[in-house]
């Protein structure tokens, strides 16, 4: 195991949802189910995050946003969709700013569904994108002995 | 010759430095963050964790928003690890104080030269703490002089008591700017480790990857050298001071993490009120009494 998947620090972006899933992820952060365990960080600058988390989905306004978000991640990265708006703009779907997943905008690399998404979820998800991360890096470390 | 000599001692207590208190620094952070959580009721993350973190963070892309940031941080960084060899060298304290305050100075020019906003409201937030603490720390040197005669760490081994009788004013003022050194709350305004947001992240928030590994370092180095500077305050001629200097440096350590978890963030008017206000009377009064009876 690698170092990068020791210490995944998270970006959390909400962007077309009720904010359900938003409080699920910040319940995750709380004593009761307390991330920091795995060595997980709330981190609000996209320049020092590994993980996006990202919960509801993307709209005509927030599609630029999300992208700057994701363009200004350092790799390796992942790109967690949390709760069903983020997986496919769920219940918002036919709303006519909506334009779809998080997908539509930039590459998503775990779908976690659920309305509200539950904190272990939400957990069971980061782990899942550990192991993608860790792909990502050695995939990272081979390009950087190539070049 | 002997000037040659003492900079090569200073030179090799650099290097010596850099990697001890580097090591020591790093556990220090994983305590600091183990009994953070405790006091949170939460468990907590590994001992290592800030190891971890740093070794992350050194396998990331490079990314830069220019080429001199880089170059800043790497004198901050050099600059710390001359300030601890020239204190645990036994060298001039004043000097120590004015290195560690270049090397500071350094990481605040790293950020302003980002010229991003958030990066420069993080940078005027630390230029602002500098402006709190370094007239204490300037203090601290005078007291140390009236209290030893010397500017010279080395003449504490020498002392017949420990000079925290006799700078007690200056120990408590030190003991205030402590927090603001070490970034705790109340007074993290620029940077700190916490899940809860600031303006971005501060003054690191330009600084990515290896380069914020840099600044975990830097922090871990700083750390270990202020609490030896904390440390100075309980030695004498008498190696039973050894027992004494741990549990001291240990039980103030506890007291900031203690200090961190329990006060809410101040607004900087706060911060640089009462930490002059602090200085002023504290060590003021310790002055006065030292030259005056």
């Amino acid at each position: 195991m690698s170092y990068v998947s020791k210490s995944p620090w998270i970006i959390h972006y909400d962007g077309s949802s009720c904010n359900g899933c938003d409080i699920e992820v910040l319940a995750a952060l709380t004593p009761l189910y307390d991330v920091e365990r795995f060595g997980i960080i709330n981190t609000g600058n996209p320049k020092h995050a590994d993980i996006f988390l990202i919960t509801g989905g993307i709209n005509e306004r927030n599609i630029s946003v999300v992208q700057e978000i994701y363009n200004q991640m350092i790799e390796p990265k992942v790109v967690i969709a949390c709760g069903v708006c983020a997986c496919t703009a769920g219940i918002f779907k036919d709303c006519y700013n909506i334009i779809g997943g998080v997908d539509q905008a930039i590459p998503v690399d775990v779908y976690a569904p659920g309305c509200a998404i539950r904190p272990e979820a939400i957990i069971d998800a980061v782990v899942e994108g550990l192991g993608i991360l860790e792909e990502k890096a050695k995939k990272l470390e081979a390009e950087k002995k190539g070049a | 010759m002997e000037t040659i000599i003492s900079i090569l001692i200073t030179l090799v207590a650099s290097v010596v430095f850099a990697v001890v208190a580097a090591v020591l620094g790093c556990l220090l952070s994983g305590i600091d963050r183990k009994i953070t959580a405790r006091m949170q009721g939460r468990v907590g993350p590994p001992l290592l964790q800030p190891y971890y973190d740093v070794r992350k963070l050194l396998a990331k892309d490079t990314v830069a928003v220019n080429t001199t940031m880089n170059t800043y941080l790497i004198c901050a960084l050099i600059f710390t690890c001359i300030a601890g060899g020239i204190f645990f060298s036994g060298g001039n304290f004043l000097m120590c104080v004015f290195v560690v305050t270049l090397s500071e100075l350094l990481f605040v020019i790293a950020a302003y030269s980002a010229r991003s906003p958030y990066s420069e409201v993080g940078a005027h937030r630390e230029t602002l703490q500098v402006m709190a603490y370094e007239p204490m720390v300037i203090l601290l040197a005078v007291g140390f002089f009236m209290a030893t005669g010397s500017f010279n760490v080395s003449t504490v081994l020498h002392m017949d008591m420990p000079i925290v009788g006799t700078l007690i004013g200056i120990f408590i003022g030190l003991l205030f700017i402590l927090t603001i050194k070490l970034r705790k709350s109340p007074f993290d305004l620029s940077y700190s480790h916490h899940a809860h947001q600031e303006l971005v992240k501060g003054v690191t928030t330009e600084m990515p990857g290896k380069m914020l590994a840099k600044v975990e370092i830097m922090h871990w180095l700083e750390s270990v050298l202020f609490m030896a500077w904390i440390a100075i305050f309980f030695v004498w001629a008498n190696p039973i001071c050894i027992p004494i200097v741990i549990v001291a440096v240990a039980l103030i350590y506890f007291l900031e993490i203690w200090i961190d978890n329990n006060f809410a963030r101040v607004k900087w008017q706060a911060l640089l009120k009462s930490a002059w206000l602090v200085t002023l009377v504290a060590a003021g009064i310790n002055l006065a009494v030292l030259t005056y009876l």
